[in-house]
């Protein structure tokens, strides 16, 4: 026995680890019967359906071909990812001045294609200058530009 | 005629100042997104959604659905002039578009695009017109128990009728559904999946879940095929098709805009799939078919009719039954549940200024599209040319912002980061985020109308078979996946999304 179609085992196996998680979390959701549901119904059969598709598309994969998963592009997820929790960290700490910056850059990391030039600059600065003005005083979004860790450092104005 | 009045109230509603500028940023913003590669409608108006917070419902619809249309006229440009589909929508409009466009022929190619899918979008406002009121008629004497019917009919549709494996896309459809339950439980009053976590007690936004999905996880996807786009555009010039080509072109009009209609108003059926159609179909029928991939202008024609038809069709379920019949139609139920209106048949008579306002405002933007986007042909092919390095860290900035002003708090952020990591996984894994988000729209509507439905039937699950229409949804549903897994259907289905 051998895997041949990768795709479909593993997203299987997803489906299954997934469905486990979901019917162990819900374990003590109360049930209750078909003509008064209790919270658990719904998510319990929904549970067991999908660890049915995860056995199926499972037992698929060692009786059908199919494609190779191919590269991960680990590099990629991990920048994007890092650049996009970080934003999440510094937007109220630090504020969106230096939250976005962040991002930027940190995300730019994912592509091999980057420059870091005089013209990527002028578009950083030029991206952080059009959010500051039309989302935070244009639209009126809470978002701080200088962040708590600011707070009695600079006027309160300069924060908002 | 109710009809006229129907329309003239939306017309009053429609050509207001503030409505004619949203329509008109609608479709400029479309057009844009629709030319640039790896940003589709979908990721562009979840984007948007925090920004419509503000607005009065029907200039947010009114916008967010110029963003859906105008997409299709800009995903054709860029498949006439350089042969990059912006949407899947045209992907089979580059094959004959292109070879025109090698042909010096690119001018008469975009007309005729712009052209056909106009005349189809005035049909579809005027069919929209017509069966939007009886369907949303029948649809008022739905119980609980047809409505969750007609709930599996639509989810069972829209998988069949797009493309992928069924069985990722069912699978995908149940975690959509069971992620749809995080949260607090309208009943009973019970946490579910929340892990005490205060910000999961409303549940998941379902824009963070379309932002990462289809905003951050395509991104990530995108890098990693990215390679250098040789981009050599050709000179557009002559704008005016001739004589013959108007000729050649009205027929394939009429039948791209017939098929595109049918299939739009299925669920999952909308532009992608209609204009697969439409192209093959008159491979069959045309007396042109031998041109057919070397620059038939025909091969133009039908399949801009069809997807621009399609996609405007497929607000019909949307509107009168609140189903979504695609991830966009999906984000717009979200739009007016943001904005306090329950979708569903009631939408009509509780506000019919809505309701016609945005059809009418359909017709005027398709109009704008064509007024507008010929003359700035130019500038659309310098969009293209812009790099995704660019690109990319731009789209990512607007979607984190976006999801941090939702409610104001971080948590969302580090969802989206999750729901772009799940996003890229499963497309790696060739399981679609599509189904998922609308399982995860109608999750919790689901569950409540078969808690209905059981509750009334005291129990008896039988009572989905025992009322006739849901019946024959339910026996609809069964007899779609039933013909998936006959080989000579499934393999017209994969025919229908391989046309090259």
């Amino acid at each position: 026995m051998r895997i041949r179609a990768e795709k479909d085992f593993w997203a299987g196996l997803l489906y299954v680890l997934l469905s486990a998680g979901f019917l162990w979390l819900g374990r003590d959701y109360k049930m209750g019967v078909a003509s008064r549901m209790g919270p658990g119904y719904f998510p319990i059969v929904l549970g067991w359906t999908l660890g049915a598709f995860g056995v199926v598309s499972i037992v698929r994969s060692f009786l059908t071909d199919g494609a190779p998963i191919g590269k991960i592009a680990w590099k990629t997820l991990a920048w994007v990812s890092a650049g996009v929790l970080a934003f999440g960290v510094l937007i109220t700490t630090a504020g969106l001045l230096f939250a976005l910056p962040v991002l930027v850059l940190l995300s730019s990391l994912a592509s091999a294609e980057s420059r870091y030039d005089l013209k990527g600059l002028l578009i950083l600065l030029g991206l952080t200058l059009f959010c500051v003005l039309v989302f935070v005083k244009g639209l009126g979004v809470p978002m701080p530009v200088l962040g708590s860790w600011f707070d009695g450092i600079v006027p309160p104005t300069w924060q908002r | 005629m109710e009809l006229f009045s129907n329309l003239l109230l939306g017309l009053e509603t429609s050509f207001t100042l503030i409505n004619l500028s949203y329509c008109l940023m609608g479709v400029f913003l479309g057009t844009a997104i629709g030319v640039l590669p790896g940003l589709g409608p979908a990721a562009t108006i979840a984007m948007l959604l925090p920004a419509t917070f503000a607005m009065p419902p029907v200039t947010a619809l009114i916008m967010l659905a110029g963003i859906f249309y105008g997409a299709q006229y800009g995903g054709s440009t860029t498949a006439i002039l350089v042969n990059l589909p912006g949407e899947t929508s045209s992907v089979v409009t580059a094959l004959d578009g292109y070879q025109m466009a090698r042909q010096g022929k690119a001018g008469r190619a975009l007309a005729v695009a712009a052209l056909s899918s106009f005349f189809a979008g005035t049909v579809c406002t005027l069919l929209i017109a017509l069966f939007a009121p009886p369907l949303a008629a029948i649809a008022l004497k739905f119980g609980p128990a047809e409505y969750f019917s007609l709930m599996v009919l639509g989810l069972i549709a829209s998988i069949v009728l797009a493309h992928g494996s069924i069985l990722h896309a069912l699978g995908m459809i149940v975690l959509g559904l069971l992620l749809g339950l995080v949260g607090t439980d309208v009943n009973s009053g019970a946490a579910r999946y929340t892990f005490g976590v205060n910000e999961l007690a409303d549940g998941i936004g379902f824009v963070i879940v379309a932002m990462g999905m289809f905003g951050i996880g395509e991104i990530i996807a995108n890098l990693q095929d990215e390679g250098t786009r040789d981009v050599s555009i050709t000179k557009v010039k002559g704008l005016w098709p001739t004589r013959e080509d108007f000729k050649r072109s009205i027929a394939p009009t009429l039948r791209g805009t017939a098929l595109g209609s049918l299939l739009g108003i299925l669920p999952g059926g909308g532009a992608a799939l209609a204009s697969f159609g439409a192209y093959a179909l008159e491979k069959k029928v045309s007396k042109s078919r031998h041109e057919f991939g070397k620059g038939a202008v025909e091969g133009v024609a039908a399949p801009e009719a069809a997807n621009n038809a399609g996609a405007q069709m497929s607000f019909i379920p949307m509107l009168t039954l609140g189903i979504p019949a695609n991830p966009v139609m999906a984000l717009m139920i979200g739009a007016m549940i943001i904005q306090g209106i329950q979708p569903g048949p009631a939408v009509m008579s509780e506000q019919p200024a809505l309701f016609w306002g945005l059809i009418v405002s359909m017709w005027i933007g398709n109009l704008m599209l064509l007024v507008l986007n010929l003359p700035l042909i130019g500038m659309w092919v310098k969009m293209i040319t812009i790099p995704y390095r660019y690109l990319f860290p731009i789209i990512i900035v607007f979607c984190a912002i976006g999801v941090f002003s939702l409610n104001n708090t971080y948590f969302d952020v580090y969802l989206m980061a999750l729901f772009g990591f799940i996003g890229y996984v499963f497309k790696k894994l060739d399981c679609e985020p599509a189904p998922l988000l609308l399982g995860f729209i109608l999750g919790p509507m689901m569950e409540e109308f078969l808690r209905r439905a059981l509750l009334l039937s005291k129990g008896d699950p039988t009572v989905l078979l025992q009322r006739p229409i849901s019946a024959t949804m339910l026996v609809l549903a069964v007899i779609l996946l039933g013909m998936v897994l006959l080989p000579s259907f499934s393999k017209t289905r994969e025919v229908a999304f391989q046309e090259e």
